[in-house]
């Protein structure tokens, strides 16, 4: 394994390395807020709602998200909805992440006390005001771990964009790793793949410190 | 004068509450004794009819100070107590926080602006939930129960906490099982019975 193997190797490593972080960065963007509108969907009263809701995580949750990727850019055209690669990418992890999101912040809101609720109606605060001020900060330090598990999931999952011909970390090592028949690359890929997850822990663990001043 | 006209309540087929009339002069002390909110009837405040639950400023009438506090954890006993007066009576921040401190002064809370509710002991959590009552300038406060939750010996601070607001012209009504406690603040005592037990006297 010779240095000026590796050095020759590496930036197209991190060139898929940096296209798997936007697919991260712009999936989490979408999803962790489009997860809390659904998980408010799927409590509440408005029941055709929450039945298209549940379907919606159904499916999400129901069938493999290499599925759902090959569905939203080879299926979705023969209705006449054509992405770009990198949108269809995004659209669906951000789709099928936020199911996941919705069911974690759906499981927080209900261990929310709901006299929480009860206590700023008496005060004449509006149900938003309720929510961003009182019971979503809640929320957030009840969900941190398990939002965690999932962020971490992502990071890997993102990998799966090679099925629409994406050229994410993964395939970048899965190239070199062919023409030069050596497992160097994917030694590297996995390396680079820990350093991420391990930045991404670091972070973790600070959001949930911010959240540590209330019990 | 706060006045209550036909008010009734029922959990399934149990009527609880059947047509209650009653009435509380400005600056009295109502104790409700015996065994919760109402399904119908109306509420009227001089004369004035008025939805407890409503959220116009007219309505804003009655603070309501709960058993158990409910206070918002994730926020400090100062936020705890300027958040409505900010978001619902559009106070600006200044000010809210200049009132609050004077309610802290006046209930012996002025160190605790900082603190979280779950730094502080029960009878301080009580204070801060009068306080936040309070902050929105309640006509009426309402206590539910304010001594279950209570060590025996601050069920005295809370009779002389009411007491004070009562020289202040505050009109409270108060809900409770503590008798005891009942006869020693209120100016009248409504005494609630199961109509069943009612009928056989």
């Amino acid at each position: 394994m010779s240095m000026q193997y590796i050095s020759e190797i590496l930036p197209s490593l991190f060139q898929g390395a940096a296209l798997t972080l936007q697919i991260f960065f712009w999936t989490l963007v979408g999803s962790l807020p489009l997860g809390i509108l659904v998980s408010l969907g799927l409590t509440s009263k408005i029941k055709p709602l929450k039945w298209i809701l549940e379907i919606y995580v159904w499916l999400m949750r129901g069938t493999p998200l290499l599925l759902q990727l090959i569905f939203v850019f080879y299926g979705l055209p023969i209705i006449g909805i054509v992405f770009e690669r990198y949108d269809a990418a995004l659209v669906a992890f951000i789709l099928n992440y936020a199911a996941y999101f919705a069911e974690v912040f759906r499981g927080g809101f209900q261990s929310v006390d709901q006299g929480q609720f009860e206590a700023a109606r008496v005060l004449r605060l509006s149900y938003w005001q309720t929510l961003r001020k009182i019971i979503i900060p809640q929320v957030i330090k009840i969900v941190i771990p398990s939002i965690g598990n999932e962020v971490i999931n992502l990071v890997k999952d993102s990998s799966l964009v090679y099925v629409i011909g994406l050229g994410d970390l993964l395939r970048a090592g899965n190239v070199a790793t062919s023409r030069d028949v050596t497992l160097v690359p994917l030694m590297l890929v996995g390396l680079i793949y820990l350093i991420l997850v391990g930045i991404c822990t670091l972070i973790l663990r600070q959001v949930e410190k911010c959240y540590a001043y209330f019990k | 004068m706060l006045e209550v006209r036909n008010l009734k309540k029922s959990f399934g087929d149990r009527q609880i509450l059947d047509g209650v009339n009653l009435t509380v002069k400005d600056g009295e002390i109502l104790c409700i004794v015996g065994p919760e909110t109402p399904d119908s009837g109306e509420f009227f405040i001089n004369g004035r009819r008025f939805d407890p639950q409503g959220t116009d400023a007219a309505d804003r009438v009655i603070g309501v100070v709960f058993q158990d506090f409910k206070l918002f954890p994730n926020l400090s006993v100062m936020e705890n107590i300027t958040l409505a007066p900010m978001m619902v009576l559009k106070k600006d921040k200044q000010e809210a926080i200049a009132d609050a401190q004077k309610l802290l002064e006046e209930l012996g809370l002025n160190t605790k602006g900082k603190l979280y509710p779950y730094q502080l002991s029960g009878g301080q959590k009580q204070r801060v939930a009068i306080a936040r009552a309070l902050a929105m300038k309640p006509k009426i406060l309402c206590y539910d129960e304010p001594t279950s939750a209570l060590d025996p010996n601050l069920r005295k601070d809370v009779a002389n906490i009411i007491l004070g607001l009562k020289k202040d012209g505050m009109t409270q009504l108060i809900v409770t099982h503590d008798l005891e406690f009942a006869e020693d603040i209120a100016d009248d005592i409504l005494r609630v019975q199961p109509l069943d037990q009612r009928q056989n006297k």
